[in-house]
């Protein structure tokens, strides 16, 4: 659980956040930024590495042109202005797992600026994205996990000169919940685009927020404190709410903020101050004189252009116009890429796509909501809803047969098909002998109701429908049964 | 047949002819190493076994009476800030003195490519940093020609070696003078090529915008011929220009009449020694009596060139050389208790005074708040003085100026001095600025020797 300083809401209500938030993301090139080395994760210490990424004296870097396509890619997805012309530039600081003593990045002439990314919970909101700019990632500094590591620090560089763009968020973020979901849907779009797989835990996304309080109306922003690499978005919006508390609470009781680097401790809860000496860098950029300017003109925008896939917006869109089912329910089913892939694929290979829309948005979704599950925890896949809705569609099943193989699926925590093949491949019953003795029982039971119907209250059939699906475990073919009813009643 | 005074052309020849072999030719070289260099100090590692392999190689071809490649069998040195794999590279400092690179320089691999003979690694001011060649962490290197005198710098090991019969040809670095100011105090030719034309992959960087490769030799048909072997694109130099090489050997054949040959007064002005000053003026009526055209021209913001060029290039340099670190490679300091001490004690014991001098200058260039009144601004005035030159070759074909304004000067003479040891470059940095190629080449004697410079529009 999150713990927050005693702050009053009474105090909180005074005070505005003002959030900004910094996300490193490693493009998936096959080849580091700067060299031909594997970026390959998980190799063994030390062997995705050559003269260059190793800053050996007089090696130079050459761009890798893939490297500069994802970005441009990320950056058109989050509706940027790319830049015919950027520069790269050394950012200098001192540490073992640099290996050059500087660290190629872009400067005052990034990649891309000016972007946005639109809120959905806050409708029409939208967070300006301030800059993309391409850079190589550091080697690795490793503390633990080796002979004498009590002693030693050790250093991978397999890392170093992954290619990386920084995204940098406008300080237009007021609230924790929407650090989050700006986040959310900054990963959902750069996963749809494909540039990058947004693996936290592997440190392909990372994350930085800047936050500061002001009362509100007050124009000028607070002084800002930095939380660094934070691991999962649910722990930047833990550590924003504690940092929030934390800077009310100092400024009611009339201290000042501290500008400074903060860690977030996520056992405890907290965020703690880092040593104000890391913090005295001054990094010295200029412009990198062993790279030309990077030119992305005009031609080559174009190109990169068409391997732009269909965005989260535009897909959900076009659900809801092909499938017919609500814009929240095409929300849902393009969470991810994957999933939207997996559901149209289904839809498409189903005999009526229409169906597998209709059972996802009138059976699934109702079931996962209920049981507080996301839909990539839903026991019934996308397959499952296809071939369920083959069935209901060829006369097998009965709606009321899938709504109960459905409950099963959810009890039992197995697909359709698993749980379909477990009842033993259960049918309809259309034979009319079996049902015609449960009508003439039910004819002899029910003599009012009988005299109701044949007086002129036709809806009485109903009653009756009802009655012989119970009789039969709602195996029977309800077409079927409504014929012979009709029959028996009116004879 | 003196093998040690072969050209290029005369070796190739002796050996394809079978009148002597690349191995002759390679001992012949390493016993006059043998002899003279206790004396002047020019290489620092030799790379006999190198040598032997690649002249056995050479020899084989001669034997079945292949044709040779362009150098096949020629004798070569090179400056020890180019990386060669397998073999000690230490830019003249103790940082590097047991670092052997896991890489070959560009320009030293197309040389053996083309049959080169490398006999070793020659001395230079640490980190391509002098004027002097005393600045290098071994020992000074000694002018052939007086050995009280200084060979110049940083490539005085290059130009010694060439002066001394100890090399054929070999190459050099130029950041602001230092292939063609030692060229001129040992009365050799030294080319410094358009920036780009050489790659720089495997040159140990100083200040990657000035750092050009090029060749010093006894005369202008083999530095045409290396210059020949060593440019043109190299995918593992992003600013190296995709820009067809011209045959220079064929080239230097045509003749000068009718050449437009600039003269600018700003090279001519207070400092320049009078011996200087008229060897160079001889020379330019030289070619005006082979026909040329000598024409005045204006570089008005020469004044300004030595500051600039020493902002820039220690700017770089702070950088550029941030990487030796004591972590992975190169000297680090004993029993340092953490990594702040590790650092600061390897950088203060491995490099020299005149190194960390720049390391700090172009720190403090970089610096919040003074990056715009140094940095930006020399990079400002770096365009002014390029702009200077491009008006200038619209009139003429090249510029005629000193190469330095004195002969060299005697060992000690300047070495407390940083100052007046930064003004031996004052005709030589403003090429290395604008980008803009330059040659030095004999064309009297003071009592020892002495030099011009052209320069000429890019490639």
């Amino acid at each position: 659980m999150v713990t927050t300083p005693e702050s009053s809401v009474a105090a909180r209500a005074k005070y505005e956040p003002v959030i900004g938030l910094e996300v490193h993301v490693q493009l998936l090139t096959e080849t580091k930024i700067f060299c031909s080395c594997s970026t390959r994760f998980g190799a063994p210490p030390n062997t995705n590495v050559c003269p260059v990424c190793l800053g050996m004296p007089g090696v130079l870097p050459v761009l890798n042109r893939r490297a500069v396509e994802f970005a441009v890619l990320a950056a058109m997805a989050l509706n940027c202005r790319i830049h015919e012309t950027s520069i790269f530039a050394r950012k200098n600081y001192f540490y073992p797992d640099l290996p050059k003593g500087y660290q190629i990045s872009q400067y005052d002439k990034p990649l891309a600026e000016f972007g946005w990314i639109e809120l959905k919970q806050n409708i029409g909101k939208k967070i300006g994205i301030t800059r993309i700019h391409l850079e190589e990632d550091a080697g690795k500094s490793l503390h633990e996990g080796f002979a004498d590591a009590t002693e030693k620090t050790a250093i991978d560089l397999n890392r170093t000169g992954v290619p990386l763009i920084e995204i940098v968020s406008e300080p237009d973020i007021s609230t924790p919940e929407e650090a989050y979901e700006y986040l959310t849907l900054l990963k959902e779009i750069i996963l749809y685009t494909g540039v990058s797989d947004c693996n936290m835990e592997e440190g392909s996304l990372r994350c930085d927020a800047n936050i500061s309080v002001r009362p509100r109306g007050q124009k000028e922003f607070g002084t800002k404190t930095e939380i660094k690499n934070v691991n999962s978005f649910r722990f930047v919006r833990e550590a924003l709410e504690y940092e929030i508390g934390r800077q009310i609470e100092v400024v009611e009781s009339g201290g000042k903020i501290t500008q400074e680097t903060r860690l977030y401790n996520a056992n405890e809860g907290k965020t703690y101050g880092m040593r104000s000496k890391e913090q005295a860098h001054d990094y010295r950029y200029f412009p990198e004189p062993d790279l030309l300017p990077l030119v992305v003109d005009e031609k080559w925008k174009a190109e990169i252009a068409k391997q732009l896939p269909e965005l989260p917006e535009a897909r959900r869109a076009r659900l809801v116009k092909d499938y017919g089912i609500t814009a929240y329910d095409a929300g849902v089913l393009t969470f991810s890429k994957e999933l939207a892939d997996q559901f149209e694929a289904a839809a498409q290979a189903a005999k009526n796509p229409k169906r597998v829309a209709n059972l996802v948005q009138g059976e699934l979704m109702g079931r996962l909501k209920s049981r507080n599950l996301e839909i990539g925890d839903s026991p019934i896949t996308m397959q499952g809803v296809a071939m369920s809705a083959d069935l209901v569609e060829s006369g097998a099943i009965s709606g009321k047969m899938l709504k109960d193989l459905y409950d099963l699926s959810f009890e039992r925590g197995k697909d359709f098909g698993a749980v379909y093949e477990e009842e033993g491949r259960p049918v309809q019953s259309s034979d009319t002998s079996t049902l015609e003795k449960i009508i003439n029982d039910l004819i002899a039971a029910n003599p009012k109701q009988v005299e109701q119907y044949r007086a002129g209250k036709k809806t009485m059939i109903g009653f009756f429908v009802g009655q012989v699906m119970k009789a039969s475990k709602g195996q029977a073919n309800p077409q079927v049964v409504n014929e012979l009813l009709v029959r028996k009643l009116e004879g | 047949m003196e093998l040690n005074l072969l050209t290029i052309d005369a070796a190739r020849s002796a050996i394809q002819e079978r009148k002597t072999t690349s191995m002759a030719l390679v001992e012949s070289f390493y016993a006059r190493i043998q002899k003279e260099d206790s004396a002047i100090g020019a290489y620092l590692t030799l790379t006999r076994e190198r040598a032997l392999e690649q002249a056995d190689r050479i020899d084989r071809l001669a034997a079945e009476g292949k044709p040779l490649p362009p150098l096949g069998g020629v004798p070569v040195g090179i400056k020890d800030v180019m990386c060669t794999r397998g073999v000690r590279t230490t830019a003249g400092s103790k940082i590097l003195e047991n670092f052997i690179p896991p890489h070959d320089c560009t320009a030293v691999a197309r040389l053996e490519a083309a049959g080169a003979v490398v006999l070793g690694k020659l001395n230079c001011d640490e980190f391509a940093m002098g004027s002097s060649n005393e600045n290098s962490a071994f020992h000074p290197v000694r002018n052939p020609r007086d050995l009280s005198r200084v060979p110049g710098g940083s490539s005085g090991g290059s130009a010694a070696a060439v002066a001394a019969d100890m090399a054929v040809v070999t190459l050099g670095s130029d950041t602001g003078g230092s292939i063609r100011q030692p060229a001129s105090f040992c009365g050799v030719v030294g080319l410094m090529p358009t920036y780009g034309r050489v790659s720089r992959y495997g040159l140990i960087a100083f200040a990657s915008s000035l750092d050009h490769i090029g060749p010093l030799a006894k005369n202008v048909k083999d530095t045409a011929s290396v210059l020949r072997t060593i440019a043109g694109r190299d995918p593992m130099d992003s600013t190296s220009a995709d820009v067809p090489v011209p045959d220079y050997v064929a080239e230097i054949d045509k003749p000068v009449s009718g050449l437009k040959i600039g003269m600018a007064e700003e090279y001519f002005g207070d400092g320049l020694d009078a011996e200087v000053r008229k060897a160079v003026e001889d020379a330019i009526q030289s070619l005006a009596k082979l026909g040329c055209d000598v024409v005045p021209v204006s570089l008005p913001h020469t004044e300004y060139a030595i500051p600039t060029y020493y902002i820039v290039a220690t700017a770089e340099a702070s950088s550029n050389l941030a990487r030796f670190d004591g972590v992975r490679y190169g000297y680090r300091a004993k029993n340092a208790r953490t990594l702040a001490e590790m650092y600061r004690r390897s950088r203060d014991e491995g490099f020299g005074a005149e190194v960390k001098r720049r390391i700090m200058l172009g720190t403090y260039a970089l610096s919040a708040g003074y990056y715009d009144a140094y940095y930006l601004k020399a990079q400002k005035v770096r365009a002014l003085l390029t702009q200077d030159f491009d008006g200038a070759f619209r009139k003429v074909d090249a510029i005629v100026t000193p190469t330095s304004p004195t002969a060299a000067f005697q060992l000690g003479e300047k070495a407390n001095d940083p100052l007046a040891m930064y003004l031996a470059d004052i005709y030589t940095v403003t090429a290395d600025l604008a980008g803009i190629p330059g040659i030095s080449i004999p064309c009297g004697q003071t009592r020892e020797k002495l030099p011009a410079d052209w320069l000429a529009d890019s490639w």
